[in-house]
């Protein structure tokens, strides 16, 4: 049968978003396994390694624990917004990976093909609002459940998020103001040059620096875990979800430690460019890149210890939003000489 | 993107400003008022964003911005206000706030 | 229905229904949820209507920044549902229904004799062309002086949140 040419674009996106769907839960799954016996190498232990050959069978059993698990909503917890929290983390996680490029342009079957499911405008925007909205899941999942830690460790994540996500916005907005357009595909074949000096970590080191540790705060990765970390307020907004809504809110926050892996490839390091020019590119360097920015993740665990809450609050917003202004004055300064 | 789109979206904007308005009569928590006006607010824009289109201008969407941006200061500035008022007085009933009245 | 058309009906009645539901509610941090789907139906709408850039901006401002304000303004003061809904008398309340039906008249009769508004072709609302009339002369001083409005707003909300110790 043949489909008119707006339901062949249909076809292709939902494809698109097939394929994406379930490569990401594969490198979600691949990352709880990875993490855990890399933090144990590096604590100088071995980790999961029983089940299956090298224990690479461990997510699948950590899946079927939590899918037999007794799911308990607590007395006196607001059902519906206890409900809906883990799922507008997963919603805004993965709408989050739609703007992200995994590669250029191929061509299957005589028709190009994006390796991006929507190449908008405004692209890097689109992030940014995403990220506001993720806020949402954690002061709803902190509030619902009626018990006066997970309001406190609600509240405190939330504005630890929004306060990271400030310093985010605006180490992007030098890499946009040298670019000249929002879209991802625009700022990754900026970086495509003669010599690696061309990706905007060689040309804008502070907004790299402040993108890592905003990143890292915006994920709630150690060392800026103190809201959900398990010793502080009995695990903060989580602790009354058990079962299969602790797995959604577990893998929104790997998708979104994904998603700020993809972006920092992508906007940093040149995406699927590759760094040397006899070379072809594909996507297979932006894999690299992305699984090196995770190993640097799981690395980051393993070796700082936690900021205390004031201390986070302290630095996010009197060191971090300085120096991302500063930034970005000196990039637009630049940028206007060099007219 | 057809007329009957943007004609639309007028009487949605209309609609959503009778809302508002009538939320701001009914309702007793100031919050609540306050949220209302934020409403109202929005079926402004709304009505800004559809004549933009219609005409082709796009000085309604530079307006827009800045609505957003007196919205964004007002909240502020509003919730701080609540905040010291629920200090004062331990309620947010907007009855009680009467001291003013003749 | 092309796509556009029926997205935007989707949205429309989205608003529509949370907007009642922002008013009608007793709990004010349902209604607080309920502004929040509002006003991502709100941007929406925006991009149908060719607005791109006001649209994301919408969501990045309104429902990142002003609601979560708002969502913890309430938790924090542990805001309770309210026990008398719309003032003592049902008088008031008619009385409140009447006005605004009045109000929706009035505009209503305004905007339908208004000749049906056209669409304007070659819109381009993208950042680019919004932002060069922005930073045009024209606007340029009101910009600059929102900022300084913003520096106030700042400084203002903390002095007056403040515990006079």
């Amino acid at each position: 049968m043949t489909l008119t040419p707006v339901q062949q674009e249909l076809a292709i996106t939902a494809l698109k978003v097939g394929v994406l769907l379930n490569l990401l839960l594969m490198i979600f799954s691949g990352m709880t396994y990875v993490e855990r016996r890399l933090l144990a190498f590096m604590q100088f232990r071995l980790g999961p390694n029983r089940t299956g050959p090298f224990g690479l069978l461990q997510p699948i059993a950590d899946g079927i624990k939590l899918f037999f698990k007794e799911e308990v909503i607590p007395e006196g917890a607001n059902k519906w917004i206890f409900v809906a929290a883990p799922g507008i983390a997963i919603v805004t996680a993965f709408l989050s990976v739609a703007v992200v490029p995994w590669g250029g342009t191929v061509t299957i079957g005589g028709r190009p093909i994006l390796l991006q499911i929507a190449d908008l405008d405004v692209g890097v925007l689109y992030l940014f609002a995403l990220s506001s909205l993720s806020v949402y899941a954690i002061v709803m999942a902190g509030w619902a459940a009626n018990n006066k830690y997970t309001l406190l460790g609600g509240l405190r994540s939330s504005a630890q998020m929004f306060s990271y996500e400030l310093a985010l916005g605006l180490s992007w907005i030098g890499i946009i103001l040298l670019t000249g357009s929002f879209r991802f595909g625009d700022i990754v074949r900026a970086q495509d040059g003669w010599f690696i000096p061309d990706w905007f970590f060689f040309k804008q080191p502070l907004a790299f620096l402040i993108y890592m540790v905003a990143g890292t705060a915006e994920a709630n990765r150690t060392p800026f875990d103190l809201p959900e970390a398990e010793t502080e307020l009995v695990a903060g907004f989580h602790t009354e979800y058990s079962s299969m809504r602790f797995a959604l809110l577990q893998m929104a926050e790997y998708v979104h430690m994904i998603t700020i892996s993809a972006v920092g490839a992508n906007l940093f390091f040149g995406g699927w460019m590759s760094p040397v020019q006899f070379l072809p590119d594909s996507p297979l360097w932006f894999v690299l890149k992305l699984a090196a920015f995770l190993f640097f993740f799981v690395w980051l665990r393993g070796t700082l210890p936690r900021f205390r809450y004031d201390q986070l609050m302290d630095f996010g917003w009197k060191v971090l939003v300085p120096l991302a202004v500063l930034n970005l004055l000196v990039t637009a300064t630049v940028v206007v000489l060099l007219q | 993107m057809t007329p009957d789109i943007v004609q639309h979206a007028l009487l949605l904007s209309l609609a959503l400003f009778t809302i508002g308005a009538v939320g701001v009569f009914l309702r007793r928590n100031i919050i609540t008022i306050f949220m209302c006006v934020e409403l109202m607010l929005n079926a402004v824009n709304l009505s800004f964003i559809a004549f933009s289109r219609s005409l082709g201008t796009l000085d309604a969407q530079v307006l827009v911005f800045f609505v957003l941006t007196v919205a964004a200061a007002e909240a502020a500035v509003g919730l701080a206000i609540v905040i010291s008022m629920q200090r004062h007085r331990d309620t947010l009933d907007v009855d009680t706030f009467s001291l003013l009245k003749w | 229905m092309t796509i556009d058309a029926v997205t935007f009906y989707v949205a429309a009645a989205l608003a529509l229904v949370s907007a009642v539901v922002v008013v009608a509610q007793r709990n004010p941090i349902y209604s607080a949820f309920a502004l929040i789907v509002t006003l991502c139906s709100l941007s929406a709408i925006y991009g149908i209507l060719g607005a791109s850039f006001i649209a994301i901006l919408q969501v990045v401002v309104y429902a990142g920044a002003i609601m979560v304000l708002f969502l913890f303004v309430l938790m924090l003061l542990n805001v309770r549902p309210e026990e008398r809904f719309a003032g003592e008398s049902r008088r008031f309340k008619l009385t409140a229904l009447a006005l605004g039906a009045l109000l929706a008249g009035q505009v209503a009769a305004v905007l339908l004799r208004v000749a049906r508004p056209g669409v304007a072709s070659d819109f381009d609302a993208s950042s680019r062309p919004v932002a060069r009339i922005l930073f045009s002369p024209q606007y340029l001083y009101v910009f600059e002086a929102t900022s300084v409005l913003i520096l106030a707003a700042l400084v203002g909300s903390v002095a007056l949140a403040r515990k006079d110790a």
